[in-house]
């Protein structure tokens, strides 16, 4: 019996090509980078061992400062070892409207990340709860929504409904990619569209906003989740901060657009600390399956 | 030499065709700037179209209303803050057949571009869209939106209102609203904050209108570092009603009278009249649901990308791949 489960593992595990060559590419960055070894807080400037950063779920050791991470670091943190099965594969970038080195960007991203895109989507358990998990990579040019992010968003949700699982996304990004123009615009009616359409038959999203949200993505999926939850410290907002001091033409309040501002202000039911992550998304699915 | 300096030469000549006695001097002067205003209009550049959606005498939300609707009054305020100037909604009657119209207001004088923020709705302008849209749902109101805006304005109050989430949650409600929309690009359609109340059955342009995911300006900042590069900007988003169009993002562009809608406004909106009461009519025979699936399946369709099949690889990849 133990043997069949392994093998149903392994079956798995090599299903999700992608996550295994993500899975490499970021054993060959530890091993090999200088930078592997001590990596710096952008909060507090102190240097940090990697290992004891790591070991700390990507939360500098001295100031408690959230660290981004990338869509495997978050899937293994969050997700039950070995259930995760990595589901939208295959989809390939094109330059719609034939941007000037647009490709080669992309290229650029996909090796440096071992992504094929900025969105990660599968099946996966929590603490045993099933549901379908969606995780964006802010390494990815910044988690942009192009086409195919927004497709591969779309694409989770109707996944969740195919299988009526409830559907937890961690948004990162910096809002529509720019490069594909009015089609990442158009991704947002899109992506919105189905999570009305998961919605209306009875299923939960979780969205758990990290830092950072803005732009497009803000102004459609990740302000929807029936629950949003938030990392301390993430930059959460509709404009960059740039832009509205530029309009304003006044620096802006400490503090401003950050998870604990959006809290106050009743855009965010919870601040969930990295460590009980995992166990707060845990529970909220509890609340929501009958009988367990 | 841009739309807007060779439009400045036409009004120098217009006016010394005013001043002019002899009639026969005259004629042929007309003849002339006649000739001028179509070579005028010939070859606009990406930029040109541009300035042509921001021209300050184009004919706005109001002037659109006001030639549209045999009859229309205002209908103010989200219900929960304020009312956002910059969002107009009126009950109006269109060839017998009452609708709403939602649009974003713009001004032509300073004060006024001041009182309608410059077009920049508040997150209250998008919740009142969302309230008239529900109350048109209500009493079986097809909703024609009028969208004319650079961009959601983006200030240290709007995010406090949430910004974001109120245009999400208009695209949220928006896709399921069981009454034909229809949304018309009158001028600038900017970004985040033009879709807020852009998601129709039904999407169309008028000829010199844009509709992209920023500013021109906004874009070359981004992406080049620099705001001064709007015009090589505008050449590469593919913003305008032709290009947007061949792109299959937009059903329809509105020709406008020559010079631009706002030679002759009242022209411009009597051809958008013509295509709003036609439309109108077919999408009224259309069954609830099949509105609704449609208007979901037109932006479930959007995007443009490849997937690669994997059931066509040989080989090992191939059974991997395999449930």
């Amino acid at each position: 019996m133990s043997n069949w489960i392994r093998e149903e593992y392994q079956k798995r595990k090599a299903r999700s090509l992608n996550y295994q060559r993500a899975r490499q590419k970021t054993k060959a960055m530890e091993a090999d980078v200088p930078s592997g070894l001590y990596t710096k807080c952008p909060s507090c400037k102190s240097t940090i061992q990697m290992q004891s950063f790591v070991d700390n779920d990507f939360v500098c050791t001295v100031c408690d400062h959230p660290l981004r991470m990338r869509a495997i670091d978050r899937l293994n943190l969050v997700v039950d070892r070995n259930t995760f099965v990595e589901k939208g594969l295959g989809y390939i970038t094109l330059n719609p409207l034939f941007q000037d080195g647009y490709e080669e960007k992309i290229q650029t991203y996909k090796e440096k990340t071992g992504l094929d895109e900025a969105y990660v989507y599968g099946y996966g358990e929590i603490f045993g709860a099933p549901c379908v998990i969606g995780v964006m990579d802010s390494f990815f040019m910044m988690g942009s929504m192009g086409s195919v992010v927004g497709e591969k968003v779309t694409k989770s949700f109707e996944y969740a409904m195919y299988k009526k699982l409830p559907i937890v996304i961690f948004t990162a990004s910096g809002g529509a990619r720019m490069q594909e123009g009015i089609f990442s615009l158009m991704q947002m009616a899109k992506t919105s569209a189905a999570v009305k359409k998961h919605s209306d038959m009875g299923l939960l999203y979780v969205s758990v906003l990290t830092h950072p949200t803005t732009g497009g993505v803000t102004a459609s999926f990740a302000m929807l989740g029936d629950v949003i939850l938030a990392e301390p410290d993430a930059l959460i907002g509709f404009a960059g901060p740039r832009v509205i001091e530029q309009t304003i033409k006044q620096s802006l309040p400490e503090g401003f657009q950050r998870s604990e501002f959006l809290r106050e202000k009743g855009f965010v039911d919870h601040i969930v600390d990295r460590h009980e992550l995992k166990r707060t998304l845990a529970r909220i699915l509890r609340f929501h399956q009958e009988g367990v | 030499m841009n739309i807007l300096e060779k439009e400045a030469k036409l009004q120098d000549l217009l006016s010394k065709i005013e001043e002019m006695d002899d009639c026969e001097a005259k004629a042929k002067m007309e003849d002339e700037v006649a000739r001028y205003k179509v070579s005028m209009m010939k070859g606009l550049t990406a930029w040109d179209h541009v300035l042509l959606a921001r021209h300050s005498e184009r004919p706005k939300t109001s002037d659109f209303v006001s030639f549209l609707a045999e009859d229309y009054i205002e209908l103010c305020g989200d219900r929960t803050y304020r009312d956002d100037q910059s969002v107009k909604g009126y009950l109006a009657k269109i060839n017998g057949q009452n609708v709403t119209i939602i649009g974003q207001q713009k001004g032509k004088k300073v004060e006024e571009q001041m009182r309608y923020n410059f077009g920049m709705p508040h997150p209250e302008g998008y919740r009142k869209a969302l309230r008239l849209m529900k109350q048109a749902e209500k009493f079986h109101r097809p909703i024609i939106t009028l969208i004319d805006t650079p961009g959601a304005y983006p200030g240290i109050e709007a995010e406090e209102r949430g910004q974001g989430e109120a245009i999400a949650r208009n695209l949220y409600e928006m896709s399921d609203l069981s009454v034909p929309v229809i949304a018309v690009v009158i001028g600038e359609g900017g970004s985040g904050g033009a879709l807020g109340i852009g998601v129709a059955n039904e999407i169309y342009m008028l000829e010199h209108a844009i509709y992209s995911i920023l500013s021109p300006e906004g874009y070359a900042s981004i992406l080049w570092k620099d705001s001064t590069k709007a015009k090589e900007a505008a050449s590469v988003m593919k913003l305008t009603s032709r290009d947007l169009l061949e792109l299959g993002i937009v059903d329809g562009v509105i020709k406008e009278p020559l010079g631009g809608a706002h030679f002759y406004p009242k022209e411009a909106v009597l051809e958008t009249k013509k295509l709003i009461v036609e439309r109108l009519k077919e999408l009224k025979q259309v069954p609830v649901g099949d509105l609704i699936q449609g208007r979901r399946a037109k932006y479930r369709e959007i995007g443009f990308f490849q997937r690669f099949n994997y059931d066509n690889l040989g080989g090992r990849k191939n059974e991997l791949y395999k449930n």
